[in-house]
């Protein structure tokens, strides 16, 4: 037996899987996917006594996409995203940046709320979260409450969701029609978490001067997060060289990378600018 | 609520038959089908998620079987290398990888073979890119891949041909 033992549940309502969330403070883990939860109790690097399966939850796996905002539900799975063809039109950049996750296999199980719950740092939709202003819609004993995408993430592997609490759903606001965006990461090889990543959009007006703009990274940060520096580099301005090169050093140096034992920080800094503008040049043909 | 780290008995359709097994929660489905049910074409490697050995078919998706639970798989229908052709010969797939010498050692080939069937199947006019994209998520260290993506792309007008009806469909999908 690869994995460590533990008792199993696999309640039929999101409110059934609350109170076995509260019943077992600490030793209880949600399961959905478990696409990130299995390989990390295969290492031993989690030990839960207990699992709670989503999967017979089916509140938890839709996409509706509304007059102001798309609500994505906990348990739509990657592949569910790729394969909508009406949320490529209704959110382009986040059919793109999910193209990115992992690989084939894992996209047919994986799902939303698994990966905003484990909060890889190099993770897509957390990335795609921040940088689009979305929010969570989570669930506890008693209470729900809204958070921003944002104010979610406290670090790698780290978030404010209590232990007795499940997410139910993500929702961004809606996006416009002539909206210019790109996504870009580098990884070594096809499907591995990217050493870095940039998720960016802005609006324009009719001669091409960029408002609103967004720019998120993932990889090259301790969570994923705006660039607001870079953002204010192009804000006003034509996606020119000299706008483009300013904001791209200012990415370089508000990042906040680590060594580690797949690439120094000065690597990851140095990529997070080329991704940028890599990404900025490809906006401006959309 | 039912807890239990014992065993739980579980049902599920393995190759369009309908098995039961004894198995703890912890027991991959992997585990399951190799252990419990006996099928050892499902191979497994490295058992977290990497090398796509163990891939199998749920509900017409491919998955890796060793990150999902047996308990997952209750009441779903599971195809395995066993399921992909008839008893005697070979699926169009299959007769491809021989023809391409897309194996060699082999352990790798029941995971490229449930990959690119769900694929081609879900997708029978998919890009030499695009299988070239989806077969990333497995390893093989004896054929440099491109044998095998040379016997995929030659297998999908097979796939064409049972999706619009001009074939008599090989296989259990």
């Amino acid at each position: 037996m690869k994995l460590p033992a533990f008792e199993y549940a696999s309640p039929e309502t999101v409110e059934e899987a609350v109170l076995l969330l509260s019943a077992h403070p600490g030793e209880a883990k949600i399961i959905s996917g478990g696409q990130s939860l299995l390989p990390t109790m295969a290492y031993r690097l989690a030990q839960p006594r207990l699992l709670v399966d989503l999967g017979r939850i089916a509140s938890l796996a839709r996409v509706e996409i509304g007059e102001t905002e798309i609500l994505i539900g906990a348990r739509t799975r990657w592949a569910d995203i790729e394969r909508d063809p009406q949320l490529l039109q209704a959110h382009p950049l986040l059919v793109e940046a999910i193209r990115h996750v992992a690989h084939y296999q894992v996209r047919n199980r994986g799902t939303v709320g698994g990966s905003l719950a484990h909060a890889d740092p190099a993770a897509e939709l957390p990335g795609i979260a921040v940088a689009c202003d979305a929010t969570l819609r989570i669930i506890g004993p008693g209470h729900e409450r809204t958070i921003e995408a944002d104010a979610f993430f406290l670090g790698p592997l780290s978030t404010s969701l209590a232990q007795d609490e499940l997410i139910l759903s993500i929702h961004f606001p809606v996006w416009p029609k002539d909206r210019r965006w790109a996504f870009q990461e580098f990884s070594r090889r096809a499907g591995d978490f990217a050493l870095a990543g940039i998720a960016l959009f802005y609006d324009h007006d009719a001669n091409g001067r960029m408002s609103n703009v967004h720019i998120g990274a993932i990889g090259a940060c301790q969570r994923p997060r705006r660039l607001f520096q870079a953002e204010a580099a192009l804000e006003g301005r034509l996606a020119e060289d000299a706008a483009i090169e300013r904001a791209c050093q200012a990415a370089h140096d508000e990042v906040d990378p680590t060594d580690d034992i797949h690439a120094s920080a000065t690597y990851r800094r140095s990529l997070i600018a080329t991704l940028l503008r890599r990404a900025l040049r490809q906006s401006t043909g959309r | 609520m039912n807890l239990t780290q014992l065993s739980m008995k579980i049902s599920f359709y393995l190759n369009n038959q309908a098995v039961t097994a004894d198995v703890q929660p912890r027991t991959t489905l992997a585990d399951c089908i190799r252990h419990d049910l006996c099928q050892t074409g499902t191979h497994v490697g490295c058992e977290h998620g990497v090398c796509g050995s163990c891939t199998v078919i749920v509900e017409g998706d491919a998955v890796r079987s060793c990150l999902v639970l047996a308990v997952q798989a209750r009441d779903l229908h599971v195809i395995t290398v066993e399921g992909l052709s008839a008893e005697q010969g070979l699926s169009a797939l299959q007769a491809a990888f021989r023809k391409h010498h897309a194996l060699q050692c082999g352990f790798c080939t029941p995971g490229f073979l449930t990959t690119a069937h769900a694929l081609l199947t879900q997708e029978p006019e998919a890009s030499r890119e695009r299988i070239q994209e989806v077969l990333s998520g497995n390893l093989c260290r004896c054929t440099g891949y491109i044998n095998i993506i040379d016997a995929v792309c030659e297998a999908r007008a097979s796939y064409v041909a049972i999706a619009t009806g001009n074939s008599p469909a090989r296989g259990a999908q």
